[in-house]
């Protein structure tokens, strides 16, 4: 239904933008929630939960109970639910959905016969199908012969009414949960020296790493939090060059880290996360080098603690004929190198942002000044005329074509200048070496 | 013009050496391209004049490169040192835009003397640290026979272990070798036949 219908049925109507993305996470977090009751806990469609409570309901007294208490506190936390409660899963689903209620153990097909026979999970098309025949609820389905209606349905019309019944099983296949890579120790007095710390979280990275072992998986982040005596807390963030989870080679890259903590009256609780997580598969151990070796990434690791990882950097080739968007600049961290490099053209050494200089006309001009020196013409090979591109708009590119010139001049210094014809100007743009 | 080049370049690995003048940035290319592996090179990233790693790659492979982009000097010498004292990386280069002390260029020193790996720093001129083991004036020349456009003229003004010298090089992009790249030649003007050239 059109928001502005909605608006002429109800003028008071409130409306919020959908968020499935949320509403999707809010279920999983539900879901969690939901295991307190049993351990068979998945998610049914965009909106619903399935619990498989067989063998539980004695330990809240019997099934009514347990409804009752799952409506109690949903209620207090200000959720509206519908229940449904019965042998199979189709059967719950039809009553949470359209009915709402119990049905008695074994009697199922008495409770179903009043639904529509949309309470079968049925595909829209189908439903309406089987109303235009007037075959309206789940009792008439029952009572008309199984042949036709497959003829005319195809099979999943019976397998549905079949799994609603319990005639045929159906799981619940509960969903796991993610790994949680998290640990925590919790002290009888409080500690204050950079050792004592660094002691307390190598026994902590050795739990989290042997979790990491088992799941094939490393970390790409770790934060440190320190808890302080007086309530406040410290964290150290650790990033990491390439994903690791071995206890020793992590313990002395968060030496920088825990210096600068301010233990204050002392800290009596340490928790050390793997915030970001990389599967790590185990490797063949070979005689011959593979990539980067351990120690390189180490190196990046200790100095990323210092600068920030993303500035170790390294360059990658681009496919552009413009020089300043030849290549990329990529994180070191996150790249590997690339190659091959080419360039058709000699290329300068150095490129900065084009600096004007004194000359008129499409030659070079044979002396001019740039940054305080006299320099004169000796040798001028070009023009490379290099155009804009005209796909993407650059500011610097607005002047338009550029003639790119190789500049050696007598005082020695070898330049790379350009001129541009549509808005006449020369300019230096790179050094040669 | 001195005599040969080769016990002095290469400089000594295990220490820290400095090069200054506009062709600097040349001279540390060529050097990274004598020496194997990765190379780290720590650069201010405020200053404008970038490195074009297509410029780069005739004299070495830019995937060898891995760039520092630090925002002072304490930061740059720092890293500089932790690279060095590392080991995994056989050069270094720094480019610093302020003087730099004996105690910091001595810190420097040790650093790449515990690691085994050779320090570059780029200065300008005058800026040194009385810690360096050699110092390179790097200019490029006008060569008016115009074999080729890589003449350049290394002046070595300071040497701790030897005697100072100077020589006219160019880079030879044809040879095979990486190593073998760099030739020695002699000054403008002094060619045999450089009479009839010039005139």
């Amino acid at each position: 239904m059109p928001v502005s219908d909605a608006r002429a049925f109800c003028p008071g109507l409130q409306t919020r933008i959908a968020d499935p993305a949320g509403d999707t996470r809010f279920l999983h977090a539900l879901r969690r929630w939901a295991t307190r009751y049993c351990p068979w806990v998945g998610i049914e469609g965009e909106d619903g939960l399935v619990m498989d409570i067989t063998g539980v309901a004695h330990l809240f007294g019997d099934e009514p109970l347990l409804l009752a208490d799952l409506r109690q506190r949903l209620a207090r936390a200000g959720f509206g639910v519908r229940l449904g409660l019965a042998d199979t899963r189709g059967a719950a689903w039809a009553l949470a959905r359209f009915g709402e209620g119990e049905a008695p153990p074994g009697r199922m097909a008495e409770a179903l016969a009043p639904l529509p026979v949309a309470a079968l999970r049925l595909e829209p098309a189908t439903a309406t199908a089987l109303q235009r025949l007037g075959l309206r609820t789940v009792g008439d389905l029952t009572a008309t012969a199984r042949a036709p209606l497959t003829r005319r349905f195809g099979p999943e019309v019976m397998m549905r009414l079949d799994q609603a019944l319990g005639r045929q099983p159906e799981q619940v296949t509960p969903l796991s949960d993610p790994p949680h890579y998290g640990v925590r120790m919790t002290l009888p007095e409080p500690i204050g020296l950079q050792d004592d710390v660094m002691a307390g979280l190598a026994r902590l990275l050795e739990r989290l790493c042997a979790k990491l072992q088992a799941q094939e998986a490393g970390a790409r982040m770790f934060r440190l939090t320190l808890r302080r005596v007086d309530q406040d807390a410290q964290e150290v963030e650790l990033r990491l060059a390439r994903p690791l989870r071995e206890a020793a080679r992590i313990l002395p890259l968060f030496a920088r880290g825990v210096g600068e903590v301010e233990a204050g009256f002392g800290i009596d609780q340490l928790r050390l996360a793997a915030v970001q997580v990389e599967p790590l598969p185990v490797q063949q151990v070979s005689s011959v080098p593979q990539g980067r070796s351990d120690q390189l990434g180490d190196l990046i690791t200790r100095i990323g603690t210092r600068i920030g990882l993303e500035n170790v950097q390294r360059f990658l080739p681009a496919d552009s004929h413009i020089p300043e968007r030849a290549f990329l600049i990529a994180p070191a961290a996150w790249s590997e190198p690339g190659g091959p490099w080419a360039s058709p053209r000699p290329r300068p050494l150095r490129l900065f942002p084009p600096e004007a200089i004194g000359g008129t006309g499409p030659r070079p001009p044979a002396r001019f000044r740039w940054r305080r020196m006299a320099l004169e013409t000796g040798r001028a090979t070009g023009p490379e005329r290099i155009a804009p591109e005209w796909w993407m708009s650059d500011e610097a590119w607005r002047s338009g074509l550029r003639d790119y010139w190789q500049v050696e001049t007598r005082q020695g210094r070898r330049l790379w200048l350009f001129y541009t014809p549509q808005n006449p100007g020369w300019f230096v743009q790179g050094e040669f070496p | 013009m001195s005599a040969d080049l080769a016990p002095h370049f290469p400089p000594r690995r295990a220490r820290v050496h400095e090069a200054c003048g506009p062709g600097m940035t040349g001279f540390a290319a060529m050097l990274a391209a004598q020496l194997e592996g990765p190379v780290l090179w720590i650069r201010e990233y405020w200053r404008p004049e970038a490195l074009n790693p297509l410029g780069l790659s005739d004299i070495l492979d830019p995937s060898r490169l891995l760039v520092a982009q630090v925002k002072d000097q304490t930061d740059a010498l720092a890293v500089a040192e932790e690279a060095l004292r590392d080991g995994s990386l056989k050069l270094v280069v720094a480019e610093l835009g302020e003087p730099l002390g004996l105690t910091p260029g001595r810190r420097l020193q040790l650093a790449a003397k515990d690691g085994r790996s050779t320090g570059l720093c780029l200065i300008s001129e005058g800026n040194g640290s009385n810690a360096a083991e050699t110092r390179w004036r790097c200019t490029p020349t006008f060569d008016p026979e115009g074999l080729d456009s890589t003449l350049q003229h290394w002046d070595l003004i300071k040497n701790k272990s030897g005697t100072l010298g100077f020589w006219h090089v160019r880079w030879d992009r044809e040879a095979h070798r990486e190593t073998h790249r760099l030739r020695v030649v002699s000054a403008p003007g002094e060619r045999p036949g450089a009479a009839h050239a010039t005139g």
